[in-house]
């Protein structure tokens, strides 16, 4: 089976655009990585296309509709947080099986504003607040009061973290906010739900990340090697059975598995990478994620974010494009977006953000607890 | 409130029976021992076909995890303590916590609680009554903090 590598990659600013739409956000990414790998749409064999809140509205052919109707397949797919990484591992094996050499995958979405999540009634009257909460604020709460409960994590280590992606959002342009948050400040903002203020919470964005995968033969044809990425590892996993799923997403199981298949694909560990883009779409949750992904040990989480080495410039930089606190969380974009960010690095053109000598980086979403992607990449050309 | 034309549950898992005390009714997989709250074609476990059979939950358990709500939707009263209990003899339930003060001093994991079962304010639109549950502190006087 072919090797697949990434040879365009770029995404909008992440923002709010309500004068916009699904289709025309989505097209702006997608024209910006076709433009990146300097190829056209009309090189394109078949368009994945990710979005979560319009999932029955067609939007990959309406992108088409913007950018050029050439009649190839499309396959839209939603996966919540993970729908973006879903649509791109549909391409990823679209290749490898040998169907295509050149694929299009675009993640997009529109968000408005507001809570999102929240107990559905399942007839009569609506049970959330009455029968406990179901918004993704107290859902990712509990991931964090587990953790607390477990190991003695405390709402100041869980605020850390949204200081550090804060700060490493500083030096990204496409960045929702690029603005630094002390402790201070992001302790003593609303209470959203204990221990997750406000600036806790990933911001409700619109934005769209597209990428144009080929097979190596392709890339090689084309001499898009120098600037290529490979992708080592794709996985996608849900959520095996664990005993308190009915009420408690298990957020940590299908990561875990997707992070095990993931190395072994790969055939690299933890210790091997230069990178994480994680799926910090509450401050909780980065922690969490520390240990799900092997980055330290069981119950070190805390201890590894205290000694700063997931900053940029430390031992393993984790979000250093601001991750959804503060670049933004469009979901149906996310799981693209976070290749797009270590796809910068490994070649080299991460700007003032960029992480030295990056040759292996690591993207993870995960999405209710019921769907986790991890991708693996690695620096291709010299 | 005019006399209920109709009581009912306001989730599945809880029972409401014409001679009894309400209860939360788990189904516990003959094979493996796991209880779900709703039932299903197979256990989530072992896989084991068609081996579910009803049990009735137990009223008291402890608190596994907690949070304080401060924000949610309009017309949900906040803030308000969401708890998941896992209940004596098997099943973990979502839930509010009553009877003690939304603050994090108050509540603390392993707390023991007991399951209420009190009628809803809220009517649908067509004015059935609801029956719900919560958590409060199994002894009141557990409820400050005691963590010392």
């Amino acid at each position: 089976m072919s090797d697949v590598y990434i040879v365009g990659s770029d995404m909008t600013h992440f923002g709010r655009y309500p004068e916009k739409n699904v289709p025309m956000i989505g097209a702006e990414a997608a024209q910006l990585a076709l433009e990146d790998a300097g190829l056209s749409i009309a090189d394109m064999q078949a368009l994945y296309c990710g979005n979560q809140l319009e999932a029955k509205a067609m939007s990959g052919q309406r992108i088409l509709q913007l950018i050029g109707q050439t009649g190839i397949p499309v396959v839209n797919c939603a996966n919540a947080c993970a729908t973006g990484a879903t649509a791109l591992r549909e391409g990823w094996i679209a290749i490898k099986a040998g169907l295509y050499d050149l694929v299009l995958c675009v993640g997009v979405e529109q968000m408005g504003k507001g809570l999102l999540g929240g107990l559905a009634a399942p007839n009569g009257i609506p049970i959330e607040g009455l029968l406990g909460s179901g918004t993704m604020p107290a859902v990712f709460a509990m991931v964090g009061m587990e953790h607390a409960r477990k190991y003695g994590t405390t709402a100041e280590q869980f605020a850390r973290v949204s200081v550090k992606n804060h700060y490493h959002s500083k030096f990204n342009p496409k960045a929702m906010y690029q603005t630094e948050a002390s402790l201070e400040e992001v302790m003593s903002a609303e209470m959203i739900a204990y221990p997750n203020t406000k600036l806790m919470c990933s911001v409700n964005v619109d934005g769209s990340a597209a990428i144009v995968l080929a097979s190596e033969k392709k890339a090689r044809e084309l001499g898009l090697m120098r600037r290529a990425v490979r992708i080592r590892a794709s996985t996608l996993t849900s959520d095996p059975y664990s005993k308190r799923d009915l009420v408690m997403h298990d957020f940590n199981a299908c990561t875990r598995l997707a992070a095990s298949q993931a190395y072994e694909m790969a055939g690299v560990g933890p210790e091997d990478l230069d990178l994480v883009e994680l799926h910090d779409c509450f401050a909780t949750a980065e922690i969490v994620h520390y240990e799900n992904l092997g980055l330290c040990g069981e119950g070190r989480g805390g201890e590894l974010l205290d000694s700063g080495a997931t900053y940029n410039g430390g031992k393993i930089p984790v979000n250093v494009s601001g991750g959804l606190l503060s670049k933004g969380h469009p979901l149906g974009a996310t799981g693209i977006a976070n290749l797009c960010e270590v796809v910068s690095h490994l070649r080299g053109e991460g700007g003032a953000r960029q992480v030295e000598n990056a040759r292996i980086g690591l993207t993870h979403v995960v999405g209710i607890g019921s769907a986790a992607s991890i991708h693996i990449l690695e620096r291709a050309g010299g | 409130m005019t006399a209920a034309r109709n009581l009912r549950a306001i989730i599945s898992y809880l029972k409401l029976p014409e001679d009894g005390e309400p209860y939360l009714e788990g189904w516990r997989c003959d094979v493996c021992g796991e209880i779900y709250l709703e039932s299903r074609s197979a256990c989530s476990h072992c896989l084991a076909r068609n081996r579910l059979s009803g049990v009735r939950l137990s009223n008291s358990g402890k608190i596994y995890n907690w949070t304080i709500v401060y924000r949610n939707f309009p017309g949900v009263a906040v803030p308000f303590v969401s708890v998941i209990v896992d209940l004596d003899g098997g099943g973990t339930v979502k839930g509010n916590l009553i009877g003690v003060e939304p603050v994090p001093a108050s509540i603390r994991f392993d707390m023991p609680v007991k399951t209420l079962f009190q009628s809803i304010e809220k009517t649908d639109s067509a004015g059935n009554v609801y029956i719900g549950y919560c958590f409060a502190p199994a002894d009141p006087t557990q409820s400050k903090d005691d963590r010392k």
